[in-house]
């Protein structure tokens, strides 16, 4: 197990988990910036979750927004331990059951794994939630935020204590991996052209036109050196002969 | 065709049927053992395939959709079964004793600094009247010099079992606050036991001082003998965390800081649970003046040895625990 440090290219740092079948396992480490993302949409959810219960609880009881005087112990409990419970402790829970994920991690698209590259047990999770105690000191996560920076896999003192670390989600493989096998057996072209075409054409609106057209150029000679395109092939004609190679264009 | 490209064709309809099967387990909370095995069996194959597609097609969609399903596969193999009952049995019987036996030293050092605490404490007050001002608040002041507790009418205040939550709360947060603050070489966990012990031996010494400190301890010795003593377990808990970080005893310091707190997890929820009856105790008996100041003693004793028994585990076992290095 081991990372590899970042290249020039801002490359995401790895994180090897050793298979059990002999292939490694390689799992990008989430940075700084995807866990706070996650942390502020995980804390707006469970502040406005416990002040919406409150708020409710309140006007259910009292009508208004303060309890009445001579209201019983059972109503008051009931208006203002979920509201605290659910704050204090929404991590924990809805990590132990969203296995290593929050709704604001599943939106950074970051999960929470353990040093075998698997969802952490439940001992792992309440100890690095209870950790965040002296990650948030003395104010806004300093002690965490600055434990990322410097520590060789980006985690903070509570995932060190844990065992765990934020990775980046892989897609979901829904209908991927079969489509696209598909289409590089159905193409005319070698797979790993294929992947280049369409890369370059999902890119194409947003590059500048000489430099797609460069692009395109050396493409189709590298894909078939006998039959180099035109010199005076314009834009669009490009364009349709990389979808014809990638079987999304019929004509 | 190409090589590449004729075992891609070959393998899509597998990667599919392997990708659904996923998408099928994601979704359910049980597996039976076949279906357990057939997870294993693709997990064999997909990385069979993997290493294929990294040799054959490195950098491609293909691969990385390969690799995001053999992640997958991998984190649902290795994810750690559900225990159950029997490893709730052997937490309390195996190693929440093995874990309180391996710092019962360090629980001496630190009971010991915190009575050092108290004592400084009790002198710096009886000595110098006017420092009360740092470890009791202007409210508690005036109370007790109006010849009061501030707990006499709490009862009347807020009910029991508000109040029992707040406390055990609080209490639960400092211990932690004591465990985890060991991370910065044990220092932290230093200052939260003296601090402690300074703030317990002022306040005594100027209820005493007012002659108050007898109902003082009327009111703490139902739950401040388990309270106390989980206090200074805790810190005894932070103590070994910070020597873990400080002589590390596996490869990295990070490497050793885990291994503490995996094998002091299980000790640092019997705290948190025994806080919890500590918070009963305080919030329903400790304030309740009916309860004869005898009655108290024997609460507090009674729920002090139960501690005692399920920290050793001799509820549980016949032989002695296995000794770990913390």
């Amino acid at each position: 197990m081991g990372t590899t440090a970042s290249g020039r290219h801002m490359q995401p740092e790895e994180f090897t988990v050793q298979g059990m079948t002999g292939v490694d396992l390689s799992l990008h480490i989430a940075g700084p910036g995807s866990r706070s993302y996650a942390f502020i949409i995980d804390w707006h959810i469970r502040l406005l979750a416990g002040l919406a219960w409150l708020f409710l609880g309140l006007l259910a009881v009292g009508g208004g927004l303060s309890i009445p005087d001579g209201t019983g112990l059972w109503p008051r409990v009931l208006v203002f331990a979920p509201a605290i419970i659910g704050y204090l402790l929404y991590h924990p829970i809805v990590e132990l059951l969203m296995h290593g994920q929050t709704p604001g991690k599943r939106l950074a698209g970051v999960r929470v794994v353990n040093r075998e590259g698997g969802t952490p047990g439940a001992g792992a999770i309440l100890i690095r939630n209870a950790f965040r105690m002296i990650d948030s000191l003395p104010m806004f996560y300093a002690v965490g935020l600055v434990c990322c920076l410097v520590s060789a896999q980006r985690v903070r003192i509570g995932d060190m204590a844990a065992g765990t670390l934020l990775v980046v989600n892989e897609p979901q493989t829904g209908s991927g991996i079969d489509v696209l096998a598909r289409r590089a057996g159905a193409a005319g072209i070698d797979p790993a052209a294929l992947d280049l075409v369409e890369r370059l054409l999902e890119r194409w609106e947003q590059l500048d036109p000489a430099r797609r057209r460069e692009l395109a150029t050396a493409l189709l000679q590298k894909i078939d050196a006998q039959q180099p395109p035109p010199a005076d092939l314009s834009d669009a004609g490009l364009r349709t002969r990389l979808r014809q190679l990638a079987g999304t264009d019929s004509h | 065709m190409s090589t590449a490209q004729a075992w891609v064709s070959s393998r899509a309809s597998v990667w599919s049927a392997m990708s659904k099967w996923v998408a099928t387990l994601r979704q359910r909370g049980r597996v039976s053992v076949e279906d357990a095995l057939h997870t294993v069996e693709n997990y064999r194959s997909l990385a069979r395939d993997l290493a294929s597609a990294r040799r054959l097609l490195p950098g491609t969609r293909v691969t990385a959709q390969l690799e995001a399903l053999y992640a997958q596969l991998h984190g649902m193999i290795r994810r750690k079964p559900h225990g159950g009952r029997a490893a709730w049995a052997a937490l309390f019987r195996t190693d929440v004793p093995r874990a309180a036996h391996a710092i019962r030293g360090r629980i001496g050092w630190i009971t010991a600094l915190f009575v050092a605490s108290a004592a400084a404490g009790w002198w710096l007050v009886g000595a110098f009247p006017e420092l009360v001002s740092l470890v009791a608040s202007d409210g508690m002041i005036r109370t007790v010099e109006g010849g009061r507790l501030w707990t006499d009418d709490i009862l009347n205040v807020t009910p029991s079992s508000l109040l029992s939550i707040r406390i055990l709360s609080n209490n639960i947060a400092v211990s932690i606050f004591a465990i985890c603050l060991g991370f910065f070489f044990g220092i932290g966990t230093f200052y939260i036991i003296a601090t402690n012990g300074l703030m317990l031996g002022g306040v005594f010494a100027f209820t005493h001082q007012h002659d108050l400190s007898g109902r003082l301890f009327e009111f703490v010795v139902a739950h401040g003998m388990v309270e106390l003593s989980v206090i200074c377990i805790a810190g005894a808990i932070g103590a070994t965390i910070g020597e873990s970080v400080i002589r590390p005893n596996r490869p990295t310091r990070r490497e050793s800081f885990q291994h503490c707190m995996q094998q002091m997890g299980p000790l640092i929820l019997m705290c948190a649970l025994l806080l919890v009856g500590a918070g009963l105790i305080e919030g329903f008996i400790s304030p309740n003046p009916t309860y004869p100041l005898f009655s108290r003693v024997v609460i507090g004793a009674c729920y002090w040895m139960l501690m005692l028994v399920l920290l050793s585990g001799a509820a549980y076992r016949r032989r002695r625990p296995e000794p770990i290095s913390p």
